[in-house]
C-alpha cells in the first residue's frame, strides 16, 4: 500500500489544482488543466500496479513503457514507417485525392448528386475495415495491400463530405460570380471550393483516424515481419505487454499528431469560418 | 420517386462498374485455366466464366446474393453455418457495448456540462483517445479480460467481454459530444425562465436540458450504433474468434473461400442498415411522445 497512499494524495492534490485552475481566465492556466489531468491518471496508475503487485503480463506501469520505449526506438520507427507513412499515410492521400476529384465531377450533375448522397452517407457507416482480408488477397502481404485498405474506409467520407460541402455556396454568391461572366472553373476555385472547405476539412479528420484503424487492422491479415499491427499481434502472443503499450503510445501519438497536423492546416485555410475566428 | 430515383441511377452505376470489374479481374485466371485446359475461348465465353468462377477475386453480385441466401435460408438459423446465427453473435456485443457506450457518453456529459473542471480536464481528453487507434488495443483487450476472468465474473464469455469493450469504446465518443451540445442547447431565456418558476436543478435538468439534448442524442446514436458494430467486428479479427461475422470474414478468406468472405461482408453491411433503421424508428417513436409534429 507505500505506492498507493503518494499515488492518491498526488491525484487528490492535481485535482484541487485543476479545480482552481478551471475558474483562471488565461489560457495557460487552461491548457493546464488536461495535462495535469492526465499525469494524475499516469502517476495514479503506476502507484497501483506497485501497490498491488500487479504482474507485467496484465498491466505495465507507465515507467516500464516508457523504458521499453526508449529500449527499442529503431524497431518502433522501422514499425511506424512500414504502418503509418508506406501504409496509411499513402493510401490516405489517395483516398482524399481520388474523392475529390470524384466529388468535383459528380458535382456537375445535380441529378448524381441527390442519388450519390444517400448512399454515400449509408456506406460511409458500414463496417469496411471488413474489405482487409479481401485486399490482403489482392495486393499481397506489403504495404499496398493497407494502403487499398486505407483507400476504402476513407474514400467514402471525404467524398460524401465535399459532395455536401460543393452545395454549400449560396445562391447570391452563385449569382454575383455569373453577374461577373466568371467561368465554372473560376466559381470552382475561387467561390465553391473556399466555401466547401470547412466540410472537406470535416471529412479529412473524420479519414486520419480511420486511416491509422484501417492499416493497423490490415496487417492483422497478413504482413511483412515489421509493421505496428504485427508488433502488436505478436507482441500479444509472447505476452511482452510493455511492448504493445510502446506500440499504442506510438500509434496514440502518430494519430493526434495526424489530426493535429490537419485542424492546423484548417485553421489555416478556413480562418475566415464562424467556428475558427476568436482563437487568438 | 424523385428521390428513389436517383438513388437507384447511382445504384445501377455502381452495380455496372461491380460488374465490369469482376469480368476485368477475373479474366486472367478464367484464361490461365482455359490455356491449362488446352481450350480456346471466345471473348463471350470468357466474360460468361468470370462471372461465375468459384474462388474469384471479385465475386460478381449475383454471386454475393446467392451466397448471402445461401448462408441465410440454407441451413437452420441454429446452425454454425448460417449467417444469422453469426450475426446474432456479433449483435449481442454490438448492443451491449453500444448500451455501455451511451452510458459512459451520457454520464461524462452530464459531468461535463455541470462541471467546469471536468470541462476543461476530460474533454481533451476524450478527443484524444479517438485519435487512439482502438484495434491496437483489441489484442490486449483480450488477453486482460482473459486473465483477469472477467467473463467468468459476470457469467459471460471472455470473447464477448472484449468485444464488448471495443464497441463501448468506439461508441461512446459520438453520444458524448452529441449529449454536451444537446445538454448546452437551452439558451439564456429559456434557463431564466425556468429560474423565475422557482425550478431546482434537478427539474432544470428533466424538464428542459434532457427533452431539449434529445434531437442531439439520436443524431449521435444513430453514428455510435454503426461505431459500435465496427467495433465489434474488428474485436473479432485479432482475437482468434471463431463466431462472429467478423471472424467469419477472417477464417473464409485463409481458407480460401472469398465468396464466403464477401457474403459475410454484405451481411455485416445488412445489420449496420438494419440498426440505423432501427434507431430512427426508436426517434420517431420518441419524437411522437414528446409531441413533436413533423
Amino acid at each position: 500500500m507505500t505506492a498507493l497512499a503518494p499515488a492518491i494524495a498526488f491525484w487528490i492534490a492535481a485535482w484541487a489544482a485543476n479545480v482552481w485552475l478551471a475558474r483562471q481566465a488565461s489560457r495557460a492556466a487552461r491548457a493546464l488543466v488536461p495535462a495535469l489531468f492526465g499525469a494524475a491518471v499516469l502517476v495514479l496508475w503506476e502507484g497501483a500496479v506497485r501497490a498491488f503487485a500487479v504482474p507485467e503480463v496484465i498491466l505495465p506501469a507507465p515507467s516500464v513503457v516508457a523504458r521499453t520505449f526508449a529500449a527499442s526506438l529503431p524497431l518502433l520507427w522501422s514499425d511506424f514507417v512500414q504502418t503509418i507513412v508506406k501504409g496509411a499515410l499513402s493510401g490516405y492521400a489517395m483516398g482524399c485525392g481520388t474523392a475529390l476529384v470524384v466529388a468535383v465531377l459528380i458535382d456537375r450533375s445535380p441529378f448524381l448528386t441527390r442519388g450519390l448522397l444517400p448512399v454515400g452517407n449509408f456506406v460511409a457507416a458500414l463496417p469496411i475495415v471488413g474489405v482487409a482480408p479481401i485486399m490482403v488477397m489482392w495486393f499481397g502481404f506489403g504495404w499496398q495491400s493497407k494502403a487499398a485498405v486505407v483507400f476504402a474506409m476513407v474514400f467514402f467520407p471525404v467524398l460524401v463530405n465535399a459532395v455536401a460541402g460543393l452545395s454549400a455556396a449560396e445562391r447570391m454568391q452563385r449569382d454575383l460570380m455569373r453577374t461577373f461572366a466568371a467561368s465554372y472553373w473560376q466559381t470552382l476555385w475561387k467561390l465553391r471550393l473556399p466555401a466547401a472547405m470547412p466540410f472537406i476539412f470535416n471529412g479529412l479528420k473524420i479519414a486520419t483516424t480511420l486511416a491509422i484503424i484501417g492499416a493497423i487492422v490490415a496487417e492483422f491479415f497478413g504482413s511483412p515481419t515489421r509493421g505496428m499491427g504485427f508488433r502488436i499481434s505478436t507482441a500479444v502472443g509472447s505476452l511482452q505487454l510493455p511492448m504493445v503499450w510502446a506500440q499504442i503510445c506510438v500509434a496514440a501519438l502518430a494519430g493526434t499528431a495526424f489530426y493535429g497536423i490537419v485542424a492546423w492546416a484548417e485553421a489555416r485555410v478556413t480562418f475566415w469560418h464562424p467556428s475558427q475566428r476568436g482563437r487568438g | 420517386m424523385t428521390r428513389a430515383l436517383p438513388v437507384l441511377t447511382v445504384l445501377a452505376i455502381i452495380l455496372g462498374v461491380w460488374y465490369a470489374a469482376t469480368v476485368w479481374m477475373n479474366a486472367p485466371q478464367v484464361r490461365q485455366a482455359a490455356a491449362r485446359a488446352g481450350v480456346d475461348l471466345t471473348t463471350a465465353e470468357v466474360v460468361a466464366r468470370s462471372m461465375s468462377e468459384n474462388r474469384p477475386m471479385l465475386a460478381a453480385p449475383h454471386q454475393v446474393a446467392a451466397e448471402l441466401w445461401k448462408g441465410v435460408t440454407g441451413q437452420p438459423i441454429t446452425s454454425r453455418r448460417s449467417l444469422v446465427w453469426h450475426g446474432w453473435i456479433t449483435l449481442q456485443a454490438t448492443l451491449t457495448g453500444f448500451a455501455l457506450g451511451i452510458l459512459l457518453g451520457v454520464g461524462l456529459a452530464v459531468a461535463i456540462v455541470y462541471s467546469r473542471v471536468m470541462d476543461a480536464a476530460v474533454m481533451p481528453w476524450a478527443v484524444i483517445s479517438q485519435t487512439i487507434p482502438i484495434v491496437a488495443l483489441a489484442p490486449m483487450i483480450v488477453v486482460l479480460s482473459n486473465s483477469l476472468g472477467l467473463g467468468e465474473r459476470l457469467g459471460v464469455e471472455n470473447r464477448l467481454v472484449s468485444k464488448t469493450l471495443i464497441a463501448a469504446y468506439l461508441s461512446f465518443f459520438p453520444v458524448l459530444v452529441g449529449m454536451v451540445k444537446g445538454l448546452r442547447s437551452p439558451d439564456a431565456m429559456q434557463t431564466d425562465l425556468l429560474r423565475t418558476w422557482n425550478a431546482s436543478g434537478a427539474q432544470e435538468f428533466v424538464k428542459l436540458r434532457l427533452p431539449a439534448s434529445m434531437p442531439y442524442f439520436f443524431a449521435s446514436l444513430k453514428v455510435a450504433i454503426a461505431a459500435a458494430l465496427v467495433g465489434a467486428i474488428v474485436g473479432e479479427l485479432p482475437t482468434g474468434a471463431v463466431e462472429g461475422l467478423g471472424a467469419r470474414m477472417l477464417v473464409a478468406s485463409q481458407f480460401g473461400q472469398p465468396l464466403l468472405a464477401w457474403a459475410a461482408l454484405f451481411a455485416a453491411a445488412i445489420l449496420a442498415g438494419m440498426l440505423i433503421v432501427a434507431v430512427g424508428a426508436m426517434q420517431r417513436a420518441a419524437d411522437r411522445r414528446m409531441g413533436v409534429r413533423g
